[in-house]
């Protein structure tokens, strides 16, 4: 058991980031627009931690808490007005609601 | 450890990429709860147990059960699968991942040519040393998020809202 360097799990991290920034730019769905702002928060989340173990120090885990929290926050406002778009337009094309009144 | 964390990296990655280029949206649901429990197992491997058990209860549970009941209130018909397919054209995705290639590309060789020498040895970093550093000198940290899961709350019950409940308004503007 010789460990593993911090550099695969840095890695790790940003092909999750890159695949969660990918999808977030070419998905019209809302709900997946989201789910990809979930792929890149928990990547960011991952980095925290690969960096926290690295140095042995609990301030890795401490921050992924408020990642944590910034997710949380973020998908309940995020599904709101994924809710809202739908009643209003009946569609969950971000498309939709592209112009502005006034 | 070393199986472990390559392994479930793996499992990672592949239930992500099902994700992004999924075109039925509970099936992608799935697959990011199996994307989130893989990275919950890195975490474990690496040696944060604490982490780990809040990224399943929280993330796989809490989060995920919240994106799957609304996606059953939305009630998407049979038609929301082919218009996933019909948007997923290959024009529409090969730039953006292209441009997100590049990017990774650049972050790993800087990694790579970073050459650290750190090694994560695996050893346990456990609640109580996170407790300590949340309620000792964390302190304001902590009631910033206790405001920020505030704020979150009072917005999403003000913009979630269902349209019939706000009287006499008249934007929207569907057919």
């Amino acid at each position: 058991m010789n460990g593993i360097p911090m550099e695969h799990g840095l890695i790790l991290a940003a092909i999750l980031f890159a695949i969660g920034l990918a999808g977030l730019m070419f998905r019209r769905n809302m709900v997946f627009v989201l789910m990809s702002l979930e792929i890149m928060l928990n990547s960011a989340g991952l980095a925290f931690i690969v960096a926290g173990t690295a140095w042995e120090q609990p301030e890795g885990q401490a921050m992924f808490l408020l990642v944590i929290t910034l997710a949380a926050a973020e998908a309940s406002v995020g599904l709101a007005l994924l809710i809202q778009l739908y009643q209003r337009f009946r569609t969950l094309d971000t498309d939709a609601v592209s112009g502005m009144r006034g | 450890m070393e199986l472990a964390f390559y392994l479930s990296g793996l499992v990672a990655v592949l239930a992500t990429l099902g994700v992004v280029t999924g075109t039925n949206a509970v099936h992608a649901l799935l697959y990011l709860i199996v994307s989130l429990i893989a990275v919950a197992i890195v975490f474990f491997a690496l040696g944060a147990p604490f982490a780990g058990a809040l990224e399943i209860i929280v993330y796989a549970g809490a989060i995920m059960v919240l994106f799957v009941f609304v996606v059953m209130i939305l009630n998407l018909g049979q038609g929301a699968a082919e218009q996933e397919r019909i948007w997923l054209k290959a024009q529409t995705w090969v730039g953006p991942s292209i441009l997100a290639a590049v990017l990774l590309g650049v972050l790993v060789i800087t990694l790579w040519r970073g050459n650290t020498g750190l090694v994560i040895e695996g050893e346990t970093l456990t609640a109580k040393a996170v407790g300590a550093t949340l309620f000792g000198p964390w302190i304001i940290v902590v009631e910033l998020a206790a405001m920020l899961l505030l704020a979150a709350l009072v917005t999403a019950s003000h913009v979630g809202r269902l349209p019939s409940a706000t009287s006499g308004e008249h934007s929207g503007g569907d057919q």
